[in-house]
């Protein structure tokens, strides 16, 4: 059998793709990050692919260390007030957290 | 005059009375005053609220109430670690004015066993390095050597521990980064096994890999710190209801007929010498004191760097998308709230904190969670059962902790791969969720400090510590302390 192989190629980090992937992280980056992420990335996924060279047919993969999880009873505790909640945030509006607008009005008229 | 500057010394000492613990209070704040502007192990300091603590323990004992078993004794905090009402930066411009409103429990736990808490230690941003170079507020610095870094990313409560600035310190291991600190910094470092510590209101970096322990001068006081901090918490549904032994009294069991596996991996291509004749050396007095050394093989040790950075980066990730400028921390303004989201978070996270989320949320994108994701956590299968057949032969795992001693600061920040091969040997406990200790068995020709990891099943910290204790009684490098002040 084939030793099992990462891709059928290495993927291509390239500027498009790790402006794609800062999107899905939310992540603003300038140009001169953008680069330096170019190479550092591809050269640590380079690294990755050794995982490439073990046999994992038939292994299950790792899903948690603790088999004995004892979740607490869903009972009402006290928690954090409302004051001590909103305490640290940025922009406290009106007993709620305040962001900026992520919805376009919607157009009249149509 | 203080008694010796240890967790036993002092508890002793204020117990009965020699001391109080406004005079601990007072000689901690002393030394930090003195030795840390040059190590810079401290981001935040208790103030006035570390002599209150010592005043209501001195007036605990004058008013007859029983005294928790740290009573008097300081314990540094790593900053990841939240403390309410005390500024909790996680090595991060994020939370650089971030004022916890509970606090974690191991800190609960510490109060509660009247210990004193002078202050949150220096730290790699997110606990993301291994030197403590990647903190927002500068570099930690190794007291044997001002020019090396003390390894991380828990080095500032190794430096604050190594230079006495405070007996005993809590930090945090997701692939190291308690062992290898105190490895570099000659002092004993704890990891305990994943769910013996509770994680609630730790920071958290890699939900699978984060545990809590602690850093001391010797391995008693560590055993001590860690009977207080251990046990379940129905806060943190990963800690287990699993009943603790006697960590005290099992340093000072004997290892007599002990079984003590050797690695062959672990003695490879990239161990210094120096750090591999001393770890041999110690090995050679364990023999001398009844153990039986066995070579064993974890043949997927190699493996252990690549499946642990796509795992601890994808759990980065999921982890750090709660750092959006809303409910806590840093904000940067905008106009829409997406744009918010990405300047804050460029702005409060350095290099490579960004550097890993982009890993991690590349690892788990559409079309590559199969690839790496799901090969990485199989790999760690493998990595866990190559332990899991090892501990069938022996009773412990011994190795190098790091295969090298401290690294000059800046030697390895241009190069993230060398960094994070820096962690071979820590990398595979985690992954398997078993004890990882450190304990310091010799210097080297140029005076740095070499450590001696010893890696025992779950829930065997007693076992850890047991032949920790015994390694320490025949080291060379006990008692020794950097030139500090």
């Amino acid at each position: 059998m084939l030793p099992w192989r990462p891709m059928a190629e290495r993927p291509k980090i390239d500027r498009a793709r790790v402006e794609h992937v800062a999107r899905l992280a939310s992540l603003s980056l300038d140009a001169p990050e953008v680069d330096a992420m170019v190479a550092e990335l591809g050269r640590i996924l380079e690294y990755v692919e050794k995982l490439g060279e073990v046999d994992t047919d038939d292994v299950p993969p790792m899903t948690g260390l603790s088999a004995g999880t004892t979740l607490r009873p869903d009972e009402v505790q006290p928690g954090l007030s409302q004051a001590e909640a909103l305490g640290q945030a940025p922009r406290p509006s009106s007993g709620g957290f305040a962001v900026p607008r992520f919805l376009d009005a919607p157009k009249t008229g149509r | 005059m203080l008694p010796s500057f240890t967790v036993e010394g002092l508890a002793e000492s204020v117990r009965s009375g020699n001391v109080t613990a406004v005079e601990v209070a007072e000689a901690v704040i002393a030394r930090i005053d003195a030795r840390d502007p040059t190590l810079h192990s401290f981001l935040t300091r208790a103030g006035d609220a570390l002599l209150d603590q010592a005043r209501a323990v001195d007036d605990k004992r004058a008013r007859g109430i029983p005294l928790g078993p740290l009573a008097g004794v300081p314990v540094a905090l790593k900053d990841a670690l939240s403390t309410r009402g005390l500024r909790t930066t996680c090595g991060s411009n994020i939370l650089e004015h971030y004022l916890p409103p509970y606090d974690a429990t191991v800190v609960t736990r510490l109060r509660e066993a009247d210990a004193l808490l002078p202050g949150k230690t220096n730290m790699d941003e997110f606990a993301m390095g291994s030197s403590t170079e990647h903190g927002a507020f500068g570099p930690a610095r190794n007291p044997w050597d001002r020019a090396r870094s003390p390894g991380g990313s828990s080095g500032g409560s190794a430096v604050a521990v190594a230079a006495r600035m405070t007996p005993a310190a809590l930090g945090s291991d997701t692939g190291g980064s308690i062992r290898q600190p105190a490895a570099l910094t000659g002092i004993v470092g704890l990891k305990p096994t994943y769910g013996r510590v509770s994680r609630y209101g730790l920071v958290a970096f890699a939900s699978s890999l984060d545990q809590i322990g602690p850093f001391a001068t010797n391995v008693r006081d560590a055993a001590r710190v860690l009977s207080v901090i251990a046990g379940h918490d129905p806060r943190d549904a990963t800690s287990r209801d699993e009943p603790l032994r006697d960590y005290a009294a099992a340093c000072g069991a004997s290892v007599r007929g002990l079984k003590i596996g050797v690695p062959d991996e672990y003695f490879s291509s990239g161990l210094d010498p120096e750090v591999e004749a001393s770890v041999r050396d110690a090995i050679g007095r364990l023999v001398a004191d009844g153990c039986v050394v066995k070579k064993l093989a974890l043949p997927h040790t190699a493996y252990a760097v690549a499946s642990y950075y796509v795992i601890a980066t994808a759990e980065a990730s999921s982890n750090l998308a709660r750092f959006d400028g809303v409910r806590y921390g840093l904000r940067v303004d905008a106009a829409r709230l997406g744009e918010m989201y990405g300047r804050t978070r460029d702005a409060g996270f350095g290099a490579e904190v960004k550097r890993r989320i982009l890993l991690g949320t590349f690892v788990l994108s559409a079309g590559y969670y199969d690839a790496y994701y799901l090969k990485a956590q199989k790999v760690r299968t493998l990595i866990a059962k190559d332990f899991d057949a090892a501990f069938a032969e022996v009773d412990a795992i011994v190795s190098p902790t790091s295969p090298t001693p401290a690294f000059l600061l800046g030697e390895k920040t241009g190069d993230p791969l060398a960094m994070y091969l820096n962690d071979v040997y820590t990398l595979p406990a985690s992954l398997a969720g078993i004890v990882g200790l450190s304990v310091p068995v010799a210097a080297t020709k140029s005076g740095l400090p070499v450590g001696f990891q010893i890696s025992t099943p779950h829930f065997r910290e007693d076992l850890a510590l047991t032949i920790g204790a015994a390694v320490e009684a025949t080291s060379p490098a006990t008692g020794a302390e950097p030139k500090v002040g």
